[in-house]
């Protein structure tokens, strides 16, 4: 074994690594859990003793309905993403390499602009004397203005709009892995398109499924800013009851039990995901 | 009598503005391993998807026996594919690779089970059945590829430089199974490769290819031995052109001057006129080196020299400065035949094993030329 003198910088490397995950990913995430099982105080926010009501207050009827809620739109939100993403990131694998970079470029800019801002922009689009409503009645496809804001289509095109590149990018990463050859093997073994994309096409993009939706579901979830504005007060995500947890009701222990239910889901997706690749044998056996 | 299964009939084919194939016309018989052999860029490729259906003509039909099947989708099209690299389903075990063309044509569970345990158990794979193909070596993996195209019993089966990425010794073993295959399925194997010693040792005929235009058609031996035109020369095995002279043409024999010797062959095929120059063709196996005492032969030195095992290869430069290439089987009683670099010798070469081209438009008569086996 060679010493930290003489390696200095491999050792500072995984110092650097090492550290990065101990302090910020594990002690956080620790801290999370610890406050998850402590009690409520008004003036310290959490104290002992330790206990789970936190996690029987998540069963609450009231609170319940907001997380299954939630999940609705979230799984809405992914659902339409996946709808959109699929085929864009299929024909975007197929047009020419040049296209292509400038495609997935145009589709990483919005990124430059603070999603806040946009949600905003968003918000002036849909709202009663918005650019949507004017254009539709200056057209005269309407008489009067839609009620389009404050709905939970608006949170949930509001999802869909800063998400979808998050579903696109890993769907695009595995069509343009899929061989064309492997799709000419399929007809010439007498699959016509639709055999074909049934038993090659969808089993061979299923891990970039399970990553978009990994990378939108538990997002969807989350972005309290969205419902915050366009949502107004009904229409809630999980994400908003952790902020509200911690910002509002000073209900700490509460906030963090929503929130690791949050992690554990993002755990199960990921199990997923690592199953659905070792199918293809892209990892270990 | 030999029957056509597959006639493609002025079959053209542009990409791009680039013309890959131009006009050609191929009759393949049944039961035949027909081989297409040509440098890359030839066409041969595109020519094999355009039977297999996933390129369309822009000129020509094809017929596979009464039935015009230019506009058939591949999966309408009895004869499946060996791909060059596989195109195995990474998701499907092999069972299920080979199973596949049989569910499609939604033959009973008990059918598709004999006919994939017979197709894995026909290339030496029964035991593997279970596995996932990034299980497999590269061999396997091919034999895979091959079991799930016969097992659909095609009427013909494309192979589209299907042992290009297997090392050598894999390659010569895989060699021999296709023939096997070949032989005992009946079914007809159009074969694409390069490598034309591949070509030499597996087909009953060859396609020469060049430019998307058939250069020559014909048995192994045809081509190695009588070459159409210059390219196929060069293309197929190892080549020595010695500018020629005719002289004393008659109805069916002619003389030709090379270096100053004599030689009466057959009156070629092509039009010959007194004083014409010609290329005269000796492959490095007809050449035999002599010593340099020898009471015949054209005199030079030993420049290179390959020990083969089975042949001895050298490298002679005539006093001229022609280069020649001789390959010889090696005798170890023969003291005169271990020469050294540097050393003279005599050149002469059997009588009659003369083959004789015409000059080509544009091209002077070379001096004794190295090819390589590309």
């Amino acid at each position: 074994m060679l010493s930290v003198r003489q390696q200095p910088f491999k050792t500072a490397v995984l110092v650097l690594v090492w550290g990065w995950l101990l302090f910020l990913v594990l002690a956080p995430n620790l801290l999370v859990v610890g406050a998850s099982m402590m009690t409520r105080d008004p003036v310290s926010f959490l104290s002992l003793p330790l206990n789970l009501d936190a996690y029987r207050q998540l069963f609450d009827p009231l609170y319940l309905e907001v997380f299954l809620h939630s999940l609705f739109m979230a799984a809405m939100t992914t659902l339409v993403c996946l709808l959109i993403g699929y085929p864009f990131a299929w024909a975007l694998s197929r047009v020419g390499k040049q296209r292509q970079l400038l495609l997935i470029f145009l589709l990483i800019v919005p990124f430059w602009t603070n999603s806040l801002v946009r949600t905003y922009a968003l918000k002036l689009i849909l709202a009663t004397n918005g650019l949507l409503n004017n254009g539709l009645m200056s057209l005269g496809l309407i008489d009067e203005p839609l009620q389009l804001l404050y709905t939970e289509g608006a949170v949930i095109v509001g999802l869909v709009y800063l998400l979808l590149p998050f579903m696109i990018l890993p769907l695009y990463s595995v069509f343009d892995d899929l061989k064309q050859e492997v799709l000419l093997a399929s007809h010439d073994l007498g699959a016509g398109r639709l055999s074909t994309f049934i038993h090659v096409i969808v089993p061979l993009t299923l891990p970039g499924v399970l990553a978009g939706v990994m990378l939108v579901l538990l997002p969807a979830m989350g972005l309290f800013f969205v419902p915050d504005i366009l949502g107004g007060s009904r229409h809630l995500l999980v994400g908003n009851v952790i902020k509200n947890q911690f910002l509002d009701a000073r209900n700490w222990p509460f906030g963090a039990a929503a929130s690791i239910v949050l992690t554990v889901a993002m755990a199960f997706l990921m199990f997923a995901h690592r199953l659905s690749k070792r199918r293809l044998g892209e990892e270990g056996p | 009598m030999k029957q056509t299964l597959l006639s493609l009939q002025g079959i053209s084919k542009v990409f791009a503005d680039k013309t890959v194939l131009d006009g050609l016309d191929l009759d393949i018989y049944d039961g035949e391993f027909i081989t297409l052999l040509g440098p890359s860029g030839c066409g041969k490729t595109t020519l094999l998807r355009l039977m297999a259906g996933f390129e369309q003509a822009d000129a020509g039909r094809i017929l596979l026996g009464d039935n015009d099947i230019s506009h058939a989708p591949p999966e309408h099209r009895p004869l499946n594919t060996v791909f060059q690299h596989y195109a195995l389903f990474p998701h499907m075990t092999v069972f299920d690779n080979v199973a596949y063309g049989l569910k499609m044509e939604k033959r009973p569970k008990h059918e598709i089970r004999e006919r994939v345990e017979d197709a894995l158990a026909m290339v030496q794979l029964g035991d593997y059945a279970r596995r996932k193909p990034h299980q497999l070596s590269g061999g396997q993996q091919q034999r895979v590829a091959i079991a799930r195209a016969v097992v659909k019993r095609p009427r013909l089966l494309l192979l589209d430089e299907p042992l290009s990425a297997l090392d050598y010794k894999l390659r010569r073993t895989m060699q021999v199974e296709l023939k096997r295959l070949q032989r005992e399925l009946g079914i007809t194997f159009v074969f694409v490769t390069h490598d034309q010693e591949e070509a030499l040792s597996m087909s009953d005929r060859v396609v020469v290819l060049k430019d998307g235009v058939v250069q020559q058609l014909g048995t192994p031996r045809e081509i190695y031995e009588r070459p159409a035109n210059l390219f196929t020369a060069r293309f197929v095995g190892e080549t020595n052109l010695f500018p020629g002279r005719l002289k004393q043409i008659t109805e069916s024999a002619i003389t030709v001057d090379v270096f100053g010797v004599h030689r009466t062959l057959r009156r070629p095929d092509f039009s010959v006129a007194d004083g014409q120059s010609v290329h005269v063709l000796l492959r490095p196996e007809d050449i035999r080196v002599l010593e340099p005492n020898a009471d015949h032969g054209l005199s030079g030195k030993v420049v290179e020299r390959n020990y083969k095992g089975s042949t001895l290869d050298s490298v002679i430069h005539l006093d001229d400065g022609t280069e020649v290439l001789a390959s010889e089987f090696f005798d170890e009683d023969d003291p005169a035949f271990d020469y050294r670099l540097g050393e003279p010798v005599k050149v002469s070469w059997v009588d009659g094993w003369e083959w004789l081209l015409p000059e080509e438009a544009g091209q002077a008569v070379p001096d004794g030329e190295r090819t390589a086996d590309a």
